[in-house]
């Protein structure tokens, strides 16, 4: 199911949240929301799963209307909201049951549904306890299961793997993963790794604008620019070193890394000087004992986008 | 009507599972039943009439001082844990939500009311007793309840806050119970007139003494409507901020 947001304006107040913000995103589709604090990632799931509603714009599930149609378009989404909010004094299986009842998931079965989910989360040993008396990861876990509890077709996850041990993190991963091959998947995190690994697309959007679109690699590249070097020369005098390295006409600048004989070169824009800092060294009869490109992060790319 | 369904059995199922049921069935019962056996100067021995009148009088103020008790979490707990946005992200309306908690609080009072049927048989065989009045008797502290729970729900949407979701729905109360009828007398004509239409007691007393008129019904019926209606709006309004 195709999601099309279409130039959604949301004002709380005198405050613009979301500023005119179109995007689409496509079946099998894993999309990552990043954003700084009150970017509007948080604000645009709402609006999504019929929450609020916007000012302006309309927001189509495939093809039907958030405004027009809400009961319909809520079935087939499974939401976990920001904080993860529970009925703390249910216990988990009672809680599945009347998420899922609710959801429609018809009565023959709602019980398999409730144990499959109870499986694929690994809740089974906790199932008969009170949501209350769970471990933050562990009521996690049961805020997932309720936003799949019914099979939806698009899945919305605020954070999804906030509390949650490295093992536990890897685990909801790959089950994103999985989901998302037949499912549309949105997933806002300020975990930048998290997004790169799970991520089939990133979306950064800072005061309600869309401000980059793309595969973590192509926005990588995009901020990148030029090529960065770090280079190691076992050589005698590392100034000679220095000056041989300026004169190679692809590189821009060199600089020298705390005082060992380490470099660091910036090369031209659209230029790679990798190969002629080898032959240099041949020529010279130097050591090379280090020579690996600095790739920006898609940390870098995010500073530098939402500043 | 499913979806409203589904939410009233998870609020009684709340009810039974943290007490709150058990405690007011208890203390109800408790209550109303000193007061129609044993008090003294008001039971039914004292009168030495076949009748549930004290039993009445007692249950209306009871229910009066409980249901708030019984609302203050309905919305305001939803609220403050974030609840409200998994129930509003379901297919579920606004209406439906806010319907689905009276009815569940509805049944609750409904059902202490059942309880009490026993005091009822006991009395009956003991003396000559009007039926009919004893029937409206139970209809207008049926309405009476809802009046209140939806008034209660009213209050429990517009904070965050249970007890002082609790102390507003008494507030409102008391301008019902009370209030009005002392304040009609204060004002001459149609304002008078329009006061102490206002006030409840004057209703149910009505309904109690066996007259089921229209216009204490519609009377009913506008409180439980207006109160259910205005939490539907106070869930809607978090759109507008």
């Amino acid at each position: 199911m195709d999601i099309s947001v279409k130039n959604v304006t949301k004002m709380y107040g005198t405050q613009k949240a979301l500023d005119n913000l179109s995007f689409e995103v496509k079946t099998g589709e894993i999309l990552g929301f990043l954003g700084p604090n009150g970017a509007g990632k948080t604000t645009t799931m709402k609006a999504i799963t019929c929450y609020i509603s916007p000012n302006e714009g309309d927001i189509l599930l495939g093809g039907t209307s958030v405004a027009k149609s809400p009961d319909l378009v809520k079935k087939s989404i499974g939401y976990l909201p920001e904080s993860n909010p529970l009925y703390l004094d249910m216990p988990v299986m009672d809680y599945l049951a009347f998420i899922g009842e609710l959801q429609g998931v018809s009565k023959e079965i709602i019980e398999f549904q409730v144990q499959k989910m109870v499986r694929i989360c690994g809740l089974n040993l906790e199932k008969h306890k009170k949501i209350g008396e769970l471990s933050k990861g562990f009521k996690q876990r049961v805020g997932l299961a309720q936003a799949l509890i019914h099979d939806p077709e698009v899945l919305i996850l605020d954070e999804p793997t906030t509390g949650l041990d490295p093992n536990q993190i890897i685990e909801i991963r790959e089950l994103i993963k999985e989901i998302g091959k037949e499912k549309t998947v949105i997933l806002s995190s300020h975990i930048l790794a998290e997004v790169e690994a799970t991520c089939d697309r990133v979306l950064i959007i800072n005061k309600g604008k869309i401000v980059a679109d793309g595969t973590p690699e192509s926005l990588r590249k995009e901020a990148q620019g030029k090529e960065i070097l770090k280079v190691g020369v076992n050589a005698n005098d590392r100034n000679d070193v220095f000056t041989s390295l300026q004169q190679l006409p692809e590189v821009d600048l060199v600089s020298f890394v705390d005082d060992s004989k380490l470099f660091e070169i910036e090369s031209k824009v659209g230029m790679s000087s990798v190969e002629s800092i080898f032959r240099m060294c041949v020529d010279k009869g130097w050591f090379l004992t280090q020579l690996t490109p600095v790739e920006k992060n898609l940390e870098d790319v995010f500073r530098e986008l939402t500043k | 009507m499913k979806q409203i369904w589904i939410i009233t059995k998870k609020e009684l199922k709340g009810y039974f599972d943290s007490l709150m049921a058990y405690i007011l069935i208890v203390v109800f019962l408790g209550l109303s039943g000193f007061f129609t056996w044993l008090y003294g100067s008001f039971d039914v021995f004292y009168i030495n009439q076949a009748t549930m009148q004290p039993f009445f009088s007692v249950a209306y103020w009871t229910l009066f001082i409980f249901i708030p008790a019984l609302t203050m979490k309905q919305l305001a707990e939803e609220y403050k844990t974030g609840t409200i946005e998994l129930l509003l992200t379901k297919p579920v309306s606004d209406w439906q939500v806010v319907t689905g908690k009276f009815l569940a609080t509805f049944l609750l009072i409904a059902t202490t009311l059942a309880l009490t049927l026993p005091y009822y048989i006991s009395i009956a065989s003991i003396g000559p007793i009007d039926h009919g009045s004893v029937l409206t008797g139970y209809l207008g502290l049926l309405l009476m309840s809802a009046a209140y729970i939806s008034l209660g729900i009213f209050a429990s949407s517009i904070t965050s806050n249970q007890i002082v979701a609790f102390l507003l729905a008494l507030i409102i109360g008391v301008f019902f119970q009370i209030l009005f009828g002392i304040m009609s007398g204060a004002f001459p004509g149609t304002i008078g007139d329009v006061i102490s239409y206002m006030d409840m007691q004057y209703h149910y007393h009505s309904i109690t003494r066996g007259v089921i008129d229209s216009k204490n019904i519609i009377y009913f019926a506008t409180i439980i409507m207006a109160g259910l209606m205005a939490s539907e709006l106070s869930l809607v309004k978090r759109n507008i901020n």
